[in-house]
């Protein structure tokens, strides 16, 4: 009962005293985009993991959030918090109409219609030239400040980047130990029995999709503030595809696994620049060897492999 | 109490029901039964709002209920058990009770996911119940395991349990003693009067004819989709039709 503060606890200690040991890298700078993959892969855990509900368009989502508040800040000078709040809201709210819909797709139905959503969100960037900047992107995004305070470099960027996800994380593992993440679960499992508990199932999924695609937004703004140019490039397709991989490879129903997923995966390309031309291949044998032999997850994953290597104490006694 | 009137479904060319009519007295543990194929899951089936019926009215309490999905007669103190066991396999037995307690708890997305103290007071009231009804059917040493490692009676039984939690005022078992051996069957029985004791009605489709004849108060028979005859299980026992349809069946 007791774990999981102790486990929030340790989280928050390394999370902010990470900086100590890495500002000044190049590792700083990746691990603010470690944050905010973390927030998309939650987000889409609480989907994915926890209804059982595919979406291959939350790149579209997190570009969405990324363009609103990147056009809305530099054109047209509107206050950054506030767009961001805007931008999460409207994000979800076109999630909520469009789940209605949508959602009521199963399977392979529900993969290829959140995939054209997000492709159609793709196009819009691509070809709205005068609102996007189109293909070459949107530049002159400025940084969030806080009175004085600007977040202009890593470690700002780290401690404003992950400020964000450490709440987010401590709020949906609120969610996931209470009914709605136990009726949530319960529609992964059987949804007509879940019905029959008086699970109102199609509304539920919905909303699950509306907060997911919030997150994610809120990670699109930050991403755009951070990075202070925002192109279509980052929210294409493949990325959506890279999301659903950290969610599988970190654990399934799992908040602590999307960590993990999105650690390994953003990390994992950076460390293997060193193969340079062989990096796609080492990684793609990473993801097979994980997924072969961590069907769990690295979230269930490695606490096994520890289990293994470790000597048993008890043996002796 | 609950009133079924005219009640025909059909599927492509093939007429599962064909115009049931019959009432289920308040109270009452009442059993339907009939050979493979009589339609008797299927009445469960639009019953409990997961089919809508090709024609006919269902009413309960005089309140026309036909069209309601399973989670608006949830609310109604409807609920069911099914046939081929339908678990929340990844949860623990406990979780899988505390999901049968969703229409009795309130909070939403919002407090639970920010833990408010309403929450938290919430979330221990529906695990002390979950506890409460996992001792009533007599799993509750196996509050912790996770369900779909749980050996088949005893899934049946959680699913009973998950049920009751939602304090039902009626609830509808598939087949609840299949693949339950002697001993199972015959705590079964003790757990279905138990049930009624605590005022709830019961209706169970079933095969086990000696559990039926034994605690059912009355019979619905179904064959081929069409009622073949209803009464006290003395009746039943007795009805020319029903003998001939059973012995006919070999
Ligand atoms: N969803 C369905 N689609 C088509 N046919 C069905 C469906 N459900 C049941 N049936 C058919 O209806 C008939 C009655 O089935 P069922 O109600 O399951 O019988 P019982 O529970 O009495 O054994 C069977 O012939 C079955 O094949
Ligand atoms: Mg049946």
């Amino acid at each position: 009962m007791k774990r999981e503060p102790v486990k929030y606890a340790l989280l928050v200690a390394v999370a902010l005293l990470a900086p100590l040991y890495f500002s000044g890298g190049y590792l700083m700078n990746v691990l603010v985009f470690v944050g905010i993959n973390t927030l998309l892969v939650v987000a889409l855990n609480l989907l994915l993991g926890f209804a059982g509900q595919i979406s291959l368009g939350h790149a579209g989502f997190f570009g969405l959030g990324a363009y609103i508040s990147a056009i809305l800040t530099a054109t047209h000078q509107v206050n950054p918090w506030l767009v961001m709040l805007i931008a999460a809201l409207a994000v979800s709210a076109l999630a909520f109409l469009i789940g209605f819909p949508v959602l009521k797709l199963k399977g392979h139905y529900l993969a290829m219609a959140t995939l054209g959503l997000g492709i159609i969100i793709y196009i819009f960037f691509n070809e709205a030239v005068d609102i996007t900047g189109g293909p070459s992107g949107f530049s002159g995004v400025p940084n969030l400040s806080i009175g004085a305070l600007v977040f202009d470099d890593d470690v700002k960027n780290y401690y404003l980047v992950w400020s964000f996800t450490l709440v987010v994380i401590l709020l949906a593992v609120n969610l996931s130990r209470s009914r709605i993440g136990r009726a949530l679960r319960a529609i992964h499992d059987s949804e007509v029995a879940a019905r029959v508990m008086g699970v109102n199932v199609r509304l539920l999924k919905v909303q699950i999709f509306a907060l997911s695609a919030f997150i994610s937004a809120l990670a699109g703004s930050l991403y755009a503030h951070v990075m202070t140019f925002v192109a279509p490039a980052s929210f294409g397709f493949h990325f959506s595809v890279e999301l659903v991989t950290m969610v599988i490879i970190g654990g399934l129903g799992s908040v602590y696994g999307s960590l993990l997923g999105a650690a390994l995966l953003t990390l994992l390309p950076e460390m293997l620049r060193a193969f340079q031309d062989y990096d796609i291949i080492i990684y793609g044998l990473i993801l097979i060897l994980a997924t072969m032999f961590m069907p769990g997850g690295l979230v269930r994953g490695i606490p096994a492999v520890l289990a293994a290597i470790l000597p048993k104490k008890q043996e002796r006694g | 109490m609950l009133a079924i009137r005219g009640i025909t479904q059909v599927f492509g060319g093939l007429t599962a029901l064909d115009d049931v009519t019959f009432t289920i007295n308040r109270n009452d543990i009442t059993g339907v039964i009939g050979p493979n194929g009589a339609g008797k899951t299927t009445l469960f089936n639009i019953i409990s709002g997961i089919y809508t019926p090709t024609a006919g009215t269902i009413s309960l309490d005089d309140r026309n209920i036909t069209r309601l999905p399973p989670e608006k007669l949830a609310t109604r103190g409807m609920v069911r058990t099914f046939q081929n066991i339908e678990l929340f396999g990844q949860m623990t037995v406990l979780e899988n009770v505390m999901v049968g307690l969703h229409t009795k708890s309130r909070c939403g997305i919002v407090s639970c996911a920010f833990k408010f103290p309403w929450q938290i007071s919430e979330e221990r009231r529906i695990r002390d119940s979950a506890q409460v009804w996992l001792q009533f059917c007599g799993i509750e040493e196996l509050a912790g395991t996770t369900a779909a490692n749980l050996p088949f009676g005893k899934g049946r039984l959680l699913e009973i349990a998950r049920a009751l939690a939602q304090e039902p005022q009626i609830i509808f078992m598939d087949e609840p003693a299949a693949g339950l051996n002697g001993r199972e069957t015959l705590e079964l029985a003790l757990l279905i009067r138990k049930i009624r004791d605590r005022g709830i009605t019961v209706v169970l489709v079933e095969h086990d004819m000696e559990l039926v004849m034994d605690v059912c108060d009355r019979i619905l028979v179904l064959n081929l989709g069409r009622k073949l005859a209803e009464g006290t299980p003395r009746e039943i026992q007795e009805n020319p039709a029903v003998i001939a349809a059973y012995l006919g069946e070999g």
